[in-house]
């Protein structure tokens, strides 16, 4: 009854409308992604989902399954070009991961090591990113940002808030908060908000939870991303 | 200095009854945001915090989306501006006519630096992306209105007249003027200008006759990827709509690409058939509502363009009951841009329309479905909807004798850089590319930019092609380099435009972009080395696979040309073999030896050291 196309030569079945990303995750296979969420819509900025289909490359997050597709995920080539592009988000960024209070829960550092990138090749931009400390109980430390926008979307559409959006263009683009000091503490964010909790990288922080699960036995410190990614029927 | 964020509340009383003014003319519907943003900013000069807190408020919508789309386009300014804020075109056709120079000149004279504001608020220059005078340059813009022909002399005077403070009014009109600079008509050129005969013929056929005739015509887009209209005008049509609401025309007037300005001149002389192309369109599609979104640089066209649009009205060929026409209710407003490149591109354009930051949207859904506000939206090319009219008025199968197979009609070239006469030739589709040299009068070609920085660079053994888009696709630029020119300089400055203009969206693009930067400047300050090379093609082919839309995939072309037909202009500076890295030890001292007072040997690096 159910349509499939082939991912990596392995048959894939999905619904009518699924994205090959998504309904390669429901068969247990795992696409790499940072932008995309199951909680939202496709966003299909960071790239790293980018699969090859016919000879052409496409985001997997944003294009729908077809029956008879032919998908190449895990390839060298592609494969290379993932490594480029997180290169790339760790050189525009000032990433520490060794200080980093996020580290082991990092999914930027998670792919990164799925990926075996072991040094960030490019020259590092080192841009001027100020943290906003502002806020009594949330830090946001912009160094991080991969721009996935989830924070965006979530405070916009499931918070109803609007506290975060994107200002600048290109590579000066950055995040802008709802207020007009450009400071956290003059919006109405709530540490409860669905925003305050979906950055899957270390921008924005809860205030007094520094290092509680210590370094080494953190999320993705034991599995790898490319096993936690997927639907939780699957990983049990 | 006071603190120019907070100010009195007499400035504050004023500022909050420019927004109040300004947002209710747009009836505080929130897509109208950039449009309020640009004429709020024509007032004030730039827009203070306070000031897009105040439209957010007023359009009851988040501060920070405000703040968002204020920062993406660089004609909006978050901070103060000089009084005269002057941009020199930055196009690598300027810079060949000397355009750096005169602006360097011109900041000694005014007493600033490149991008900076004077002390006295006076003035601000710096560079922008080509302003569309490719043919008539150095241009620049004053207050966002075009001067062109930069001269010596021109520098001189536009110095004098800012230093005296002179009101834009009382300048000399001539600096002002555009030439049109037609060198070569055909049939669209040679059409009569129409005041409803296309519409008449169209009226007679039926919204279906006039649909075959698109279809015999064969018509493809003229904004570069040539798509066939007459299959863009059936999607759309056939896409369920809303019928309060209707469909929706786009005519695409944001033209960017560096090195392309035949749009300006079919704006200038020929608006109202392109006004009537979109009336065809929407007549044909359904649609109760028509746009033209102009560039921001093209500014001073809009009054000439409002007043086609008025008179169009008054003749009953825009509005309510087109021609009479019981039912057909028709009509365009202008939107204009604010310097952003990649709203060329149609979905960041109707994000931009939108009031949005102008970032492709992924697709599927398409424009013709799901477009403006989320209704089936035509979006198409200037001279596109301008054909529209020749086929309407003579037919399909008239149209498509012209030209060749697979491409009928003619193209509009803009035609600028190393030859006699630049200028706008319209020629068949499948003239050869030694014929187009040849009839501008351009000798000693070493290279042809076709199709603007996302186009091809082709190489003397090519000009056996032909222009058509099943061989050398364009959207109309065509730039000549000759033979004292620099092919490397002109891809650099090609790569750099795509850096300021990508929108960051993706990840490939954002960065890829600026690290290919950053691999030019270092070859072109003589720190190139073989590995660069393979570098540059890693990210060619990342760009290329991964970016989200044609920007990011085209930011590399100039680079893979010039890579393959004009290698010894890179090899030249190709001084090492092995690595190197991009900067100088002994420089990197320099700071040092600064804050020491010190110049001696010991506070050098000599070769042997380094």
């Amino acid at each position: 009854m159910s349509q499939t196309f082939t991912l990596d030569g392995q048959e894939i079945a999905f619904e009518p409308g699924q994205s090959i990303l998504a309904a390669a995750r429901d068969a247990g296979i795992y696409i790499p992604h940072l932008c995309w969420h199951p909680d939202f819509p496709a966003h299909g900025s960071c790239k790293l989902c980018v699969v090859k289909v016919g000879g052409r490359h496409v985001s997997s997050c944003a294009t729908p399954a077809a029956a008879g597709l032919e998908v190449e995920s895990n390839t060298p080539e592609i494969r290379e070009e993932r490594k480029v592009l997180l290169q790339m988000l760790f050189v525009e960024g000032n990433h520490f991961c060794p200080s980093c209070e996020k580290s082991g829960q990092c999914e930027l550092q998670a792919q990164a090591y799925d990926h075996e990138v072991m040094t960030p090749h490019y020259t590092l931009f080192y841009p001027d990113r100020p943290v906003d400390a502002s806020h009594p109980d949330i830090l946001l430390d912009f160094n991080r940002c991969i721009f996935c926008e989830l924070c965006v979307r979530a405070s916009r559409d499931m918070d109803g808030k609007s506290i975060f959006a994107l200002t600048e263009r290109g590579i000066h683009k950055h995040l802008a908060v709802n207020a007009e000091s450009g400071r956290l503490a003059d919006t109405n964010i709530d540490p409860a908000d669905k925003a305050a909790n979906i950055c899957p990288v270390g921008v924005i922080l809860h205030k007094r939870h520094g290092f509680s699960v210590p370094i080494g036995q953190r999320k993705y410190d034991e599995t790898p991303i490319s096993v936690q990614g997927l639907p939780k029927k699957e990983t049990v | 200095m006071p603190d120019v964020q907070t100010p009195n509340s007499e400035q504050q009383r004023h500022w909050r009854l420019v927004v109040e003014a300004v947002v209710s003319r747009h009836r505080k519907r929130p897509e109208q945001l950039l449009q309020i943003l640009i004429e709020i900013q024509e007032e004030l000069t730039w827009l203070p915090l306070r000031v897009v807190t105040e439209i957010a408020r007023q359009l009851n919508v988040s501060r920070a989306r405000v703040e968002g789309v204020v920062g993406f386009y660089t004609f909006l300014h978050a901070r103060p501006n000089g009084r005269y804020r002057v941009l020199f075109s930055d196009n690598i056709i300027d810079r060949m006519l000397g355009s750096r120079a005169m602006m360097d000149e011109m900041c000694r004279k005014l007493w600033l630096q490149p991008g900076k504001t004077s002390e006295d608020g006076l003035v601000s220059i710096g560079p922008t992306s080509c302003t569309g005078m490719g043919d008539q340059g150095p241009a620049i813009l004053v207050n966002g209105l075009t001067v062109t022909k930069l001269t010596h002399q021109r520098v001189n005077l536009i110095s004098e007249l800012i230093r005296k403070n002179t009101p834009l009014d009382q300048w000399p009109q001539d600096l002002f003027a555009v030439d049109d600079n037609i060198h070569r008509k055909d049939i669209l050129l040679n059409a009569s200008i129409t005041h409803g005969e296309a519409m008449r013929a169209a009226l007679a056929k039926g919204p279906d006759g006039m649909m075959e005739e698109m279809k015999k015509s064969k018509l493809r887009g003229r904004g570069g990827a040539g798509f066939t209209t007459a299959q863009k005008w059936e999607f759309c049509r056939k896409a369920p709509v809303d019928p309060e609401l209707g469909r929706v025309v786009v005519c695409n007037a944001d033209e960017g690409e560096p090195g392309t300005f035949k749009d300006r001149l079919l704006l200038t002389r020929y608006a109202d058939l392109v006004f009537e192309g979109m009336t065809l369109a929407a007549y044909a599609i359904g649609a109760k509502q028509g746009f033209l979104y102009l560039r921001g640089e093209y500014r001073y066209l809009r009054q000439h363009l409002e007043e086609v649009l008025a008179s169009r009205r008054a003749k009953g060929l825009l509005g309510r009951s087109i021609l009479s026409q019981p039912g057909f209710d028709f009509d365009i407003e202008i939107h204009m841009g604010a310097g952003a490149y990649v709203c060329g591109e149609e979905t960041a354009l109707l994000e931009s329309l939108e009031g949005k930051r102008g970032t492709p949207r992924i697709r599927p859904p398409f424009p013709v479905t799901h477009g403006y506000l989320g209704r089936p939206t035509s979006v198409n090319n200037v001279e596109t909807l301008a054909s529209a009219c020749l086929i309407a008025t003579q037919g399909g199968d008239a149209f498509a004798k012209v030209g060749t197979a697979q491409s009928s009609g003619t193209k509009l070239l803009s035609i600028s850089g190393d030859c006699a006469q630049p200028g706008i030739y319209e020629f068949p589709f499948g003239v050869k590319i030694s014929d187009v040299l040849e009839a501008c009068g351009a000798t000693d070609v070493q290279a042809v930019q076709v199709g603007g920085a996302s186009g091809v660079t082709l190489a003397p053994s090519e000009f056996g092609r032909r222009i058509a888009f099943e061989d050398v696709p364009t959207a109309g630029a065509f730039m000549i380099f000759d033979s004292g020119r620099d092919m490397f300089e002109v891809a650099s400055n090609f790569v750099h435009f795509f850096t300021h203009e990508s929108c960051g969206f993706c990840t490939p693009c954002r960065v890829g972009t600026s690290l290919l930067c950053g691999y030019l400047d270092k070859l072109s300050q003589g720190y190139g080395s073989k590995p660069d090379l393979a570098e540059i093609e890693v990210l060619n082919r990342v760009l290329k696979s991964a970016s989200h839309c044609g920007l990011g995939q085209a930011a590399a072309n100039p680079i893979l040309d010039g890579l393959k037909k004009f290698r010894p202009a890179y090899e030249k500076r190709m001084l090492h073999q092995d690595f190197e890295p991009a900067f100088n030890l002994d420089a990197a001292l320099e700071r040092a030896r600064q804050i020491t007072g010190r110049d001696d040997k010991g506070a050098h690096i000599s070769e042997e050291h380094a």
